[in-house]
């Protein structure tokens, strides 16, 4: 947070105050002192719903009920308690935040459609209890006695210099949140919630406080527009086009950044006003036409929003120059002292991790059945197994993704089941994705540096921890590149990385080796042989028999959910079931010679 | 007349109403959950493709003299119907020449499968629609006129002389032809060639394009029909209600409450959704004040998708 104060952000931040102030300081014309608080008011709005929905992809279309609640606090508060806005706007934003909590509790069981689709629901059903509860239309009581203490001003400046100043704490906020492993993590959740979660992100706890702070920023908007505009009715704080004018607003300028908001609201609000002014006495629906064209030109010529088209517009005028100054940055950096992990001294070998009577069924069909085994420290067990052995089911239901029906699990005197993945990842059990799954719009750092968090609690250490990793799995020289650029090799590199940076004690891979050439393989190998001369356990699903038996020191084979067979290679691959099972009798005779 | 037998009275009539209104609640639901089954889009303009399709029937009635050609018994009716063609080719055009561009095999493999750009797309087509048609046609509530509005059967009298039910003869015939519709839907969706193509588009856009679909266009006819068919039930309820051009907001949620209800991707389930919506909604008046009502649809709505996401008569939910 510290670093916020040296952010290069505020440089912009601070002109772009100044000239905003200036401007308001000139304008004379009442009218145009209006638009100038309302720019600001739904760039906040937008700043809003950028926290939750940019960040995170969970799409809202109901931030009309923060701002609606905002609203009916401060309007409440002053009608019947007669509570000054000053005292009102942060009464709005505990009620924001509350609303948030008892939103955010049901809904976040929710993923893409269903979600977008009940916060839809929110604000409207909130309309008609106001509208039932008789608050159809609240004006805010003039208060001719000591109006600067109520926050009535005759010069309407103020009014818009207030804005300004909401508005530029807002955009404070949203840095701090982009800057730091709270943005990092819902980024981490919008581009791939599962591997976020794996990688011991708690996305339940990350998506609540961004909703929180985002119906808290929300309410505020709306505080502050009830006050402005001295009237409140359910259908202006409430309505499609409160929440809608949020990722209008948003949208338009570009997702995912503060800018995004400021240049959306500075563009539309005044135009559609001043058409509103002009012609909204013949054409009464001008604005939200407006409104409506502006998203639908954006979304077929710039979906990401004009500041991303810009920046990339100048960031491709800019390639021919030397490399950028972050790569630079990553190279440079002096080490930093990590703290070695204080692993309990592996006495003998003991057991680290304990299945017992381990079951899951899906309907009819028993994916595991009764599966007990121990895997002990140091060593690297490999999985082998037909397909549909239930092999990646026995990794789900050991990192939580599953919940098992039977059995218990024990790591390091710790019982796993029932545990989320982010849990069973902070004990110190990493792992990675039969299918890969990266973070594709990240850096490659960035993906490791998301893995790290849960290894330090510090920013800063974190990011030295993933690049740390980077060095090991022999991906420095990547470390800026997108990740969804990288071959497939250097994903599952990645993702190794990723599991490695956050010093797990034991590693669960899933078909590392998957679709690899044989000298790959052979890099693979090497980089996981070295893991177990640093004392971290691995337990790997391969099929691929040949660099199995070069890597494990114990084969335990599944098929149809069931123990079929455990023990050293040697013996395994000779044992007559799993021959007829997986290996076939070709291979017991090539194997012999 | 006993406190009981009242009782009685206001439960029929209310579940009586609750099936007249629920079976055009069920042919709107089809409707956007064709579009919805098929294409895995949500059209925020499904609700204003109903308004579009109230005042064409409007329209057609009067500007075109459907009412003088036919009187004003068929005309509503024949209106409505007619709705149904318009709304179509309105559907085709759109889908043709915006919804294409984020839907469908574009938007394979795109981050979150293009579910960013398709909400706000259709969401501004909604702005431009509503706002669009507050220009176009005025803020002021308009209705179609049937004398058959103010007419009823009674049924009964059950119970002793003293309890009956009046079926409202406009709504009663709204229903007959909500049910043919959905019927021939059904017969269209399950036995023709076309009808397992849209299935077949639904269940894997990309296996689909292998066994040689034409996913796009599937996915046209989808949206096309998906339109007219919710045009149709908005052209049977503008018989019944008044409406102004921001009427589609209020009947998205119950579409959408209707569709999550029946199960995403059920066709059929979406009909029983809707039915199921249009029974709560009847009912709840006997408890409740009219602005509740609708905050009582939201309510259900919201315990459906926290209890049964995948509907109450779907199968399986959705991938997500």
């Amino acid at each position: 947070m510290a670093g916020l104060w040296r952010d290069k952000a505020l440089i912009p931040l601070a002109l772009f105050s100044v000239s905003y102030l200036a401007i308001t300081l000139v304008v004379q014309n009442s009218y145009y002192q209006l638009i100038l608080t309302l720019v600001p008011v739904w760039a906040v709005m937008g700043l809003s719903w950028n926290v939750l929905s940019g960040y995170s992809g969970l799409v809202s279309f109901g931030h009309a009920a923060f701002f609606g609640l905002g609203a009916y606090a401060v309007t409440i508060a002053l009608v019947q308690f007669d509570i000054t806005p000053w005292l009102g706007i942060p009464i709005g934003m505990v009620v924001g935040v509350i609303a948030a909590v008892v939103i955010g509790f049901p809904t976040f069981r929710l993923r893409g459609h269903y979600f977008a689709l009940s916060m839809l629901a929110y604000p409207l059903a909130l309309l008609y209890i106001f509208q039932w509860l008789g608050y159809q239309e609240v004006p805010l009581p003039m208060k001719r006695e000591h109006p600067a203490f109520y926050m009535q001003f005759d010069d309407h400046r103020i009014y818009a210099a207030l804005a300004l100043g909401l508005m530029i704490v807002a955009i404070l906020l949203s840095l701090m949140v982009e800057r730091s492993r709270f943005g990092m993590s819902l980024l981490a959740i919008k581009q791939n919630e599962a591997a976020a979660e794996a990688a011991g992100i708690d996305t339940w706890k990350w998506k609540m406080r961004a909703l929180m702070l985002s119906g808290a920023i929300a309410a505020a908007a709306g505080g502050f527009y009830a006050v402005v505009l001295l009237v409140v009715t359910p259908e202006s704080v409430f309505g499609m086009l409160t929440s809608a004018q949020a990722l209008i607003v948003t949208l338009f300028g570009g997702v995912g950044t503060v800018w995004g908001p400021v240049i959306g609201a500075s563009i539309l609000i005044p135009l559609s006003e001043s058409l509103q002014a002009e012609l909204g006495d013949k054409l009464p629906g001008i604005q939200g036409v407006v409104y409506g064209l502006a998203i639908i030109l954006i979304i077929l010529l710039a979906p990401e929003g004009i500041y991303w088209r810009v920046r990339d517009r100048l960031v491709r005028r800019r390639v021919a120059a030397p490399p950028s100054a972050p790569a630079q940055a990553v190279a440079a950096q002096p080490a930093v002292e990590l703290p070695r992990r204080t692993l309990p001294a592996p006495v003998g070998g003991g057991t680290i991790l304990e299945l017992k009577g381990l079951s899951k069924s899906f309907g009819g069909l028993r994916a595991v059945q009764d599966v007990s085994f121990a895997v002990e420290q140091g060593m690297i067990l490999g999985i082998i197994g037909p397909n549909g052995a239930g092999k990646t089911t026995l990794f789900n239901l050991l990192n939580g993704f599953l919940r098992a029906d039977e059995g218990e699990v024990t790591f390091q005197g710790h019982r796993l089941l029932g545990l989320k993945p982010n849990r069973v990842c902070r004990l110190g059990i990493g792992r990675t994705f039969q299918v890969v799954r990266v973070f594709a719009r990240m850096s490659v750092l960035q993906n490791v540096v998301v893995g790290a968090y849960v290894a330090d609690r510090d920013d800063g250490r974190a990011r030295a921890l993933a690049q740390e990793a980077l060095v090991r799995v022999g991906l420095a020289a990547q470390a800026d590149a997108p990740a969804g650029a990288l071959t497939n090799k250097q994903l599952r590199l990645l993702e190794l990385a990723r599991a490695l940076a956050a010093r797990p004690q034991l590693l669960l891979l899933d078909e590392t080796l998957a679709g690899l050439g044989r000298g790959e393989i052979d890099e693979l190998l090497e980089v996981l042989r070295s893991l177990r001369q640093d004392g971290t356990t691995v337990v790997i699903i391969e099929h691929t028999m040949h660099a199995m038996v070069r890597l494990a020191d114990r084969f335990l084979v599944l098929d149809h959910g069931r123990v079929l067979a455990s023990g050293l290679p040697s013996d395994v691959v000779e044992d007559p079931s799993v021959v007829e099972a997986y290996l076939g009798k070709k291979w017991l005779a090539r194997a012999r010679h | 007349m006993s406190g009981g037998e009242i009782l009685l009275e206001n439960f029929l009539q209310a579940l009586t109403a609750g099936l007249l209104v629920g079976a055009i609640y069920g042919v709107m639901c089809v409707g956007l959950g064709l579009i919805f089954g098929v294409m895995r889009v949500i059209n925020f303009a499904q609700g204003d493709f109903m308004m579009l399709g109230m005042y064409c029937s409007l329209y057609m009635i009067g500007g075109l003299g459907l009412q003088s050609l036919l009187g004003p018994y068929v005309a509503p009716f024949v209106g409505a119907l007619l709705a149904g063609p318009v709304l179509f080719v309105g559907g085709y055009i759109l889908h043709r020449y915006l919804v294409s561009r984020v839907t469908g095999i574009r938007a394979i493999g795109v981050e979150g499968e293009g579910h960013y750009a398709q909400l706000i797309l259709t969401l501004g087509i909604a702005l431009v629609l509503q706002n669009g048609g507050l220009i176009l046609f005025g803020s002021e509530p308009r209705s179609v006129r049937s004398p058959l509005s103010s007419r009823a059967w009674e049924l009964g009298p059950f119970v002793g002389d003293n309890v009956s039910v009046f079926l409202n003869q406009a709504r009663g015939y709204s229903f007959l032809l909500a049910i043919l519709i959905g019927l021939a839907l059904y017969l269209f969706i399950s036995r023709t060639r076309l009808g397992k193509t849209l299935r077949a588009a639904a269940d894997n856009p990309t296996a689909a394009i292998y066994m040689g679909i034409d996913v796009d266009r599937a996915h046209r006819i989808a949206f096309a029909l998906g339109t007219a068919i919710t045009a149709i039930a908005g052209g049977l309820i503008a018989i019944s209600n008044p409406f102004q051009p921001y009427a589609g907001l209020d009947f998205v949620i119950i579409m959408y409450a209707g569709v999550v209800l029946g199960g995403m991707g059920s066709i059929l389930g979406a009909f029983w959704g809707g039915m199921t919506i249009g029974l709560v909604q009847q009912l709840s008046t006997l408890a409740l004040s009219p602005q509740l009502q609708n905050a009582a649809i939201f309510g259900i709505f919201l315990l459906i998708v926290f209890l049964r996401p995948q509907g109450l008569f779907g199968r399986s939910a959705e991938r997500t």
